[in-house]
This record gives C-alpha cells, sequence and structure tokens, in this order.
C-alpha cells in the first residue's frame, strides 16, 4: 500500500491548520472521508480536497508534498506512524508530539517541536525560534524523544525544555537552553548570546567554546562516562551526530545557571 | 554409571526457585573492575545466612560493556524479590558506588525492574543528574574521583538455586584438584554462578538439625571422619567430599554447567584418586527441581 500523500494544489495566502492530517485520526477512513474533512485556512474552513491532491492509502505512512512555510500543526499530536514533508514546514511542527517520526527535506518555522512528548523529528534544513520550546505562558517545553536539525536554529532553542535532546548540526541562536529544566541540547555549530539563560537543570554539550554569561562557573575539565553511552546512541541517525569522529568524553565543564539554582552544566569540547 | 573409573550415583540434586539479577560493573581498567566485584558479591555463600548468593558470572571486553570500558558481569540470587532488592542496593551502594572510577549499568534486560542506581543517586546530595538515553535512565552521581555514572534499574527474573554435585576422592588435595578443574570449565557456562569461595564448598549440610534453632547442619552422612559413627554414605577408601553449588538462571543452565563439571572431575578419573560423584539429595524436602546426575551425564 502507497503512502498517503497529500500535494498541496497551489500556495495559499492564508495559513493552513494541518493538525487534523494525522495518521491516528485518519486510521480507517477511505479517501472520500478523508477528502471531506475542513481544514482552517485563514478565516474560512476547506476540504482537504480543495488544497491537496490526494493520493496513496496508508494512512501510517503520509507524505505532504510541495509544502511551504504556511502549513501550520503539521504532525501534531501525532502518535505513531510517520510524517514526511517535502518542502518547509509553517509553525508548530509536531507540537506535543507523543510517538512517530517526522522529516522535513526543508525549513520549520516557529516551534517546531514544541512541548514534544516523545518521537523522532528531523529536519534538513533549519529550525525557527523556540525549537522544542513551551507555548507562551507554559512552564515546560520538549517533555521527551529526539529533534535532530541537520541546518541552523533560531533563538530560544529547547526553552522551559524538560526531558529529551535536541541535536543541532548547526549554529544556535540567543538563550540557546533558557530556562531548560532538563534534558539535553547539543550544538556542532557555534552558539549565540545568553545561553543557558536562567536554565535549572539539563545539558548543553557543545563542539564550540561559547560565549557564556557571568552566571556560569568553570569546573575545570574532566571525562565524563555518559559522554560514549550518549554518542552510542546517535548512531541511528543518519547526521554528523553519528560519525564515529564526533564522538569526545573529555569536556570544560561550566556549572550555571547561578542566578538560578546552578544545576545546569555547559559541557565543551576539548 | 562408571566414567573413566568414577561412578555416578543415581541420584539427584535437588534446588530450589530463587530471584536472580545481573549486574555490570566498568571501570578503568579490568583490576578495579573486579577489586569493585569482588567486593560486591563477598559474604553470598549461602541464603542460609547471607541473605542471598553471589558470585562473578565473567570478565567482559570493552565492547561487551555499555561505556566502552573493561567490566564484569556479577549475578545476585536471593529466596524472594524484596530481599534481593535490598541486597543489591546495599552491596551497589557500599561496594561500587565507593570503588574508584567505577559504574554500574543493568545486566539483564526485562523481567522486573529494580532499584539499582536508583536510590544511590541521593548520595549526590541534589548534585546528582539523570540523563534518559535510548529508553534507559542513568544517575551521574558527583564523586571525588569524578562522576559515579549508574542504570536507574536491573531486571529481576525467576531462577534456580541450589544445583550441586558431591566429590568424593581418596584423599582432600585429590578432591580439591578435581572441584578447581570443575569450576574452571563451569566458568565458561553462561547465566550460571558457583557462589562458595573459589566455586567449592568443603561443609556441604542437610536440612535440619539435632538443634531446634537451626534448619541445616552438617551432612554427617558424607563426612569421612564420621564413617564409623553415623548412618555413613561413604565408602572406607573416600578420605574427602567436596561440594560444588550452581545457581543458574533456568534448569537448563545448571543442567550445562553441571555436565562439564562433572565431565572434568571424570577426566581426572580414578587414576587421580576421585571415586564417585553424588549429589544433595534430602528425599525431596529442599526443592521441586531435581537434577539426575546419570540423565546429565547419558
Amino acid at each position: 500500500m502507497s503512502a498517503l500523500t497529500f500535494t498541496l494544489k497551489q500556495p495559499t495566502d492564508q495559513r493552513i491548520d494541518m493538525s487534523p492530517l494525522v495518521c491516528q485520526k485518519l486510521q480507517g477512513l477511505d479517501v472520500d472521508a478523508i477528502a471531506a474533512i475542513e481544514l482552517q485556512n485563514g478565516k474560512s474552513r476547506r476540504r482537504v480536497d480543495e488544497l491537496f491532491y490526494i493520493t496513496g492509502m496508508n494512512t501510517q505512512e503520509i507524505i505532504i508534498a510541495y509544502s511551504n512555510n504556511k502549513l501550520d500543526f503539521i504532525g501534531k499530536e501525532l502518535d505513531g506512524g510517520s510524517i514526511s514533508v517535502q518542502g518547509d514546514t509553517g509553525a508548530y511542527l509536531g507540537m506535543q508530539l507523543k510517538s512517530g517520526t517526522i522529516n522535513v527535506s526543508g525549513d520549520a518555522g516557529l516551534y517546531a517541536a514544541c512541548e514534544m512528548k516523545n518521537g523522532l523529528i528531523q529536519i534538513e534544513g533549519d529550525a525557527g525560534d523556540f525549537l522544542g520550546g513551551a507555548l507562551p505562558g507554559n512552564k515546560q517545553g520538549m517533555k521527551g524523544g529526539t529533534v535532530l536539525v541537520k541546518g541552523n536554529v533560531g533563538q530560544r532553542a529547547g526553552d522551559h525544555m524538560r526531558r529529551g535532546q535536541i541535536l543541532i548540526e548547526g549554529n544556535a541562536g540567543d538563550y540557546c537552553g533558557s530556562r531548560m529544566l532538563a534534558g539535553t541540547i547539543a550544538v556542532m555549530g557555534n552558539t549565540g548570546r545568553y545561553l543557558g539563560y536562567a536554565m535549572r537543570r539539563g545539558t548543553l554539550l557543545l563542539w564550540n567554546q561559547p560565549q557564556l554569561s557571568a552566571t556560569f562557573n568553570d569546573c575545570g575539565s574532566h571525562t565524563l562516562a555518559f559522554l560514549p553511552i550518549l554518542f552510542a546512541s546517535f548512531k541511528s541517525f543518519n547526521s554528523r551526530f553519528a560519525d564515529s569522529g564526533a564522538a569526545f568524553n573529555r569536556v570544560q565543564r561550566y556549572g550555571g545557571d547561578m542566578a538560578e539554582t546552578g544545576r545546569g552544566e555547559v559541557l565543551v569540547r576539548i | 554409571m562408571i566414567i573413566n573409573g568414577v561412578t555416578i550415583d543415581k541420584t539427584f540434586a535437588e534446588a530450589f526457585p530463587m530471584k536472580a539479577t545481573r549486574a555490570i560493573i566498568t571501570a578503568q581498567n579490568e583490576k578495579w573492575a573486579m577489586i569493585s566485584a569482588q567486593a560486591m558479591t563477598g559474604f553470598a555463600t549461602s541464603v542460609i545466612a547471607c541473605g542471598c548468593e553471589a558470585g562473578i558470572e565473567r570478565v567482559l571486553s570493552p565492547n561487551e560493556t555499555p561505556d566502552g570500558r573493561p567490566g564484569v558481569a556479577i549475578m545476585i540470587y536471593a529466596m524472594g524479590g524484596k530481599g534481593l532488592a535490598k541486597q543489591l542496593e546495599t552491596r551497589a551502594g557500599q561496594c561500587v558506588l565507593t570503588s574508584p572510577t567505577s559504574a554500574l549499568f543493568a545486566g539483564i534486560e526485562g523481567g522486573k525492574p529494580i532499584p539499582l542506581g536508583k536510590n544511590l543517586r541521593y548520595f549526590g546530595d541534589g548534585f546528582q543528574i539523570a540523563k534518559k538515553i535510548g529508553g534507559k535512565r542513568y544517575w551521574r552521581v558527583p564523586v571525588m574521583d569524578g562522576e559515579f555514572l549508574t542504570e536507574a534499574t536491573t531486571g529481576m527474573v525467576d531462577a534456580v538455586g541450589g544445583g550441586n554435585f558431591l566429590v568424593l576422592a581418596e584423599s582432600q588435595p585429590q578432591a580439591l584438584a578435581a572441584c578447581e578443574a570443575a569450576i574452571e570449565e563451569m566458568r565458561k557456562i553462561p547465566n550460571v554462578i558457583m557462589p562458595f569461595p573459589g566455586g567449592v564448598v568443603r561443609s556441604g549440610s542437610k536440612v535440619g538439625s539435632k538443634y531446634a534453632s537451626l534448619g541445616a547442619s552438617t551432612n554427617d552422612a558424607f563426612c569421612p571422619t564420621l564413617k564409623g559413627v553415623t548412618k555413613t554414605d561413604l565408602s572406607p577408601e573416600i578420605e574427602s567430599v567436596m561440594e560444588i553449588v550452581i545457581d543458574g538462571l533456568c534448569k537448563e543452565d545448571i543442567d550445562k554447567a553441571m555436565r562439564v563439571g562433572i565431565q572434568a572431575v571424570c577426566d581426572l578419573g580414578a587414576a587421580n584418586g576421585i571415586k564417585r560423584i553424588s549429589a544433595g539429595n534430602y528425599g525431596g524436602k529442599l526443592g521441586p527441581f531435581h537434577f539426575h546426575l546419570q540423565e546429565i551425564m547419558a
């Protein structure tokens, strides 16, 4: 059975809420029923078949073709199965994802993986601000799973992050790991200003020396036993993180944010 | 049945159900992993007075351990899950957490999870760090030599304890040499431990005692110095008897260990003073698992 494919007929002026098109909600529906689902498009509601060509039948494997940055909430609360996005996505990609995988061939917008609970999101391009963060007003961001970004990410990646891991091959913007509660963010590229701002716990694993605030204290250089286990867990990813040359276990450890509880850490490869 | 001049008694060893777990101890080198493992499995020869039976299963090469360092797999057996969990946690805390460069990992996937480092983390006094990697939870506890890394839980499974056989020889040195040869072969079998010192016990016991407060006492039928004063099981030429006790994850594991162990003893044969192989048979009073010697060696 071929993948259920939604091909965008033409770019829309208004944003489209894609949250109804997730595997568990489409399971058991025939093509007619899927075509009749109404999506919010700006102020109006439009049938799926008004916006997309529909082909294939496997609801556990969804492809969204010719996607662009107006398509919001792709994979929202996805609970099993896979969604493959050909192109860019709008905001809230994989929001509150429960399980399953989402692959994006282009860039992702704001709040990708926000409040994600489990599963895997892989973004070939860049990701916007608040990657893995919490929705405005909420106190906990990403709570589990893995986000892999091959490009750069915007500001406040991992804001309020509670658990899970964010792997960034490129650069991270300002306030990376801000208000982090726990979890791991690994950045192969450079990081911006105010790294780990107000983080309580959690690990920022860096390949390059960051510009640290005065509220992060040097704890010295160390060989940490958990790092080989962490890197071994990356082996299954199609990523530079899986390269054996990327692994290390010797780091400079900085504790902080001392303006908060100071139980977080920034580990920099040495 | 006679093998190389050694009589295999038509009897069976009795064993009983236990709960078991395995843990993997790693360290900077094999020496320190072994020191920690020996400490953790010390004073654990018999559940009669130690609370558990424990032993080193085997040495692990770096590519067999979770953190890529040399390691040792240890197993602990107890009569119940609660007792096993308590013994594991106490021993991990006093013998592995304290041991330089050590790390501690689960050795059994599946089964019922029991705490390994889950509660040891509190030693970190709030500085401990949790890491969930690949679905497993680890704790990083800051200690004076760096960090103690431990997995939060390991698995507990049903197991069998008390498999055994007796080596009857013409002299004490010959009995010991035969047991040493047996242990060397039995240590190659996975999923089993021989919990007594060096794998060998010279004070095999029977169930019960003339003293009401004791549940077990010396196996007088196999004590060579009592041949003339008790209902002995020994012929005149037997001067020494030693026993090998085996705990295993399942009956088949113990079968295998007994087979290679008895074979090693028989390979020395009558020419080296080995006369008989027997077993601790308590008339069905000890446990539901029966290991018939002649069937095992058939």
